[in-house]
């Protein structure tokens, strides 16, 4: 076999700007690949993160049927004390959870004595909160924030801010209706700016829950949504799945689920664009692979065709079909590694120096996002095993073509 | 015993309508260590005769023994294996592979195809070189030696497996005059040494002056066979 592969080396050596250029191609399309890979990924995580993080948690719980009219905020969904009590013995009970945070979300008038706008609102609990969605206080623009919120303070979006010229400090008067209609109105000091984000809930004020429970005037610990954090979002597909078991096993009296349990996936528009980076990164890699595909073929056919002369004399000296074959695959092998090694070493310094250079960039109204392109050895093993499975399965072709060439046609070829 | 018997040898060839009879009812036997030639005008199935005792060509009818081997039936795989064991070849163009140095070239086919052990290798392809005249280029490529010199290194190559047979198709075509009575008398002192049996195909009258048995070929048929003193059975 070793024989095999140092001869292949030496004809891959005779013509070496061809192989020098072939090699090339592949290097480009494997550096294009992984590149690709490491600043979209890392572009991907950051929007998760951030996404999850700041705002939504990992999973939510709700009453069945409260996601498909989450528009019009309703309270007459809410999870009651009871119902609160069952879920909570079930995220007790899974050490999967890192923590969970209960929400009230409603909307309300947003007053500043001078003008009046509508607000959407998410009270909480600012421990469970904060452990939930530990990059919310970051979002936090002016303000204080340690300990997220107190009762009677309120942090604003940054548009209503600037729309209703609310500062820090400033008092302002939320007014609500209740779940029977009645109103209510209550004051509330401006501990802060919030930062809007993409998606849902990202333009939303928080207040602390006990300020909604009087506002909404709620007798008891009734919530809207529990918003759950995972210690690792791996296990995300997994913990969900159990957990929707669990909660669609509870039953009302008609025998039909009182829980939904979502992914922040179906909940936030931005795994749509993640879905999307994927299937950018699959067409990339398709691109790759015919790069690899049409160069290899066509190195090796144009090798065999120069050498059919050559092959007819190790055949007639007695080489088997099958080693010639190996023969002209192993060439395809040698170039698909030279190219991938070449195109590897070549990705990895450049996502190290991208790193290095703290490259920054907007998304949305979020500005200065540092990109930290990092890329998994499970991602540059695939493009690897990839590239060279494709430089391989070009060559069979013309190897094969090779092997079965007639040995007196091959030796009259001129 | 005889190394070659042939039997109402026939080959055809058939291009869509036409057939060309290349071959025409052959029967000859060539004996272990002889210097044997076929010879004829271009176009009386010299080289065809000699492919198939080569297995590179099947007959299209008849029975050819080579080695005490019935070589008719033999697939291609077959052919291959058989060739590697027991046949050599020397080519009018020399046919050595470029990339590979002399010493390489005339270690091939112990290495690719008998798969022998690196030192039995290496002794045999120096004793070879050695032979041949060639030990001191060695590590020479193709292209840094003369017409003469690839010739005495196809040689090594053809006999470095001990082979039985070595069919040689115009080996001399390519050669000057002077360097073509070398190759022959070196390709003469290798039968006597290794007593390999040399078969030629050839338009040269000095190969036909040194063979010991002369087969004339023409229009696919075996005219005559003229053998001098000293030589096999024809």
């Amino acid at each position: 076999m070793l024989n095999i592969f140092k001869l292949a080396w030496r004809n891959l050596l005779r013509y070496k700007r061809r192989t020098l250029l072939t090699s090339m191609l592949i290097t480009l399309g494997v550096v294009a690949v992984l590149l690709f890979v490491s600043v979209s990924g890392s572009f991907k995580a950051m929007m998760v993160g951030q996404i999850t993080d700041s705002m939504l948690g990992h999973l939510q719980v709700h009453k069945k049927g409260y996601l498909s009219s989450v528009d019009s905020l309703p309270l007459n969904r809410n999870l009651t004390e009871k119902q609160i009590k069952k879920v909570k013995q079930l995220l007790d009970g899974n050490e999967a959870l890192e923590a969970y945070s209960m929400r009230i979300k409603l909307g309300a008038m947003f007053s500043n004595f001078k003008e009046t706008t509508n607000i959407r609102l998410n009270a909480v609990n600012p421990d469970e909160e904060m452990a939930t969605a530990p990059l919310l206080t970051k979002r936090i623009l002016e303000g204080e924030k340690q300990g997220l919120i107190k009762e009677g303070e309120i942090l604003i979006p940054e548009l209503i801010a600037k729309g209703m010229k609310v500062k820090t400090g400033d008092s302002i008067v939320l007014v609500a209706n209740n779940k029977d209609g009645s109103v209510n109105g209550q004051t509330f000091m401006v501990r802060g700016i919030l930062e809007g984000i993409s998606g849902p809930g990202g333009r939303d004020g928080v207040i602390h829950i006990k300020d909604a429970r009087s506002l909404l005037r709620i007798q008891g610990a009734e919530v809207s949504e529990i918003a759950i954090r995972l210690k690792n979002i791996e296990s995300m597909p997994k913990v969900f799945a159990s957990l929707k078991q669990e909660l669609e096993s509870i039953r009302n009296k008609m025998d039909k689920p009182v829980f939904e349990v979502h992914t922040w996936e179906k909940i936030s528009p931005f795994f749509n664009i993640a879905k999307m980076i994927n299937l950018m990164t699959l067409f990339i890699k398709i691109m790759l692979v015919a790069i690899v595909l049409v160069s290899i073929m066509n190195v090796m056919v144009m090798a065999v065709f120069e050498r059919i002369n050559e092959i007819g004399t190790i055949a007639a000296i007695g080489t088997s079909p099958s080693k010639i074959m190996g023969l002209f695959v192993v060439e395809g092998f040698l170039m698909g590694i030279l190219g991938t090694a070449i195109g590897t070493v070549i990705s990895l310094v450049s996502i190290y120096v991208m790193n290095a250079t703290k490259i920054s960039f907007d998304f949305g109204r979020q500005t200065g996002l540092l990109l930290s392109p990092t890329i998994g050895s499970s991602d540059v093993i695939s493009i690897v095993v990839i590239v060279i499975g494709i430089a391989v399965l070009a060559s069979l072709q013309p190897a094969w073509k090779a092997a079965r060439m007639d040995p007196i046609t091959a030796l009259r070829h001129v | 015993m005889s190394l070659i018997v042939a039997k109402e040898l026939e080959k055809t060839y058939v291009a869509g309508d036409i057939s060309v009879h290349a071959i025409r009812g052959v029967d000859f036997a060539i004996e272990s260590g002889s210097f044997v030639s076929f010879i004829g005008p271009s176009g009386s199935g010299k080289s065809t005769l000699l492919n198939m005792i080569g297995c590179l060509d099947p007959p299209t009818k008849g029975t050819l023994m080579v080695a005490g081997e019935e070589i008719t039936g033999l697939n291609s795989r077959e052919a291959a294996c058989f060739r590697g064991e027991h046949i050599g070849f020397v080519f009018q163009d020399f046919n050595l592979i470029p990339v590979l140095t002399v010493f390489e070239n005339v270690e091939y086919p112990l290495q690719m195809v008998q798969n022998w052990p690196k030192e039995k290798r290496r002794d045999r392809v120096r004793e070879m070189l050695e032979a041949v005249g060639m030990a001191d280029q060695s590590q020479k490529y193709p292209n840094q030696i003369s017409g003469g010199q690839k010739q005495r290194v196809a040689v090594a190559r053809a006999l470095v497996t001990n082979a039985k047979l070595v069919l040689a198709d115009e080996p001399t075509a390519n050669l000057d005059r002077e360097t073509a009575g070398r190759i022959i008398a070196l390709m003469k002192k290798m039968r006597d040494e290794f007593s390999t049996t040399f078969v030629f195909s050839t338009h040269d009258p000095r190969i036909v002056e040194n063979v010991e048995i002369t087969f004339t070929l023409e229009d696919g048929k075996l005219m005559r066979n003229e053998m001098k003193a000293g030589g096999g059975h024809a």
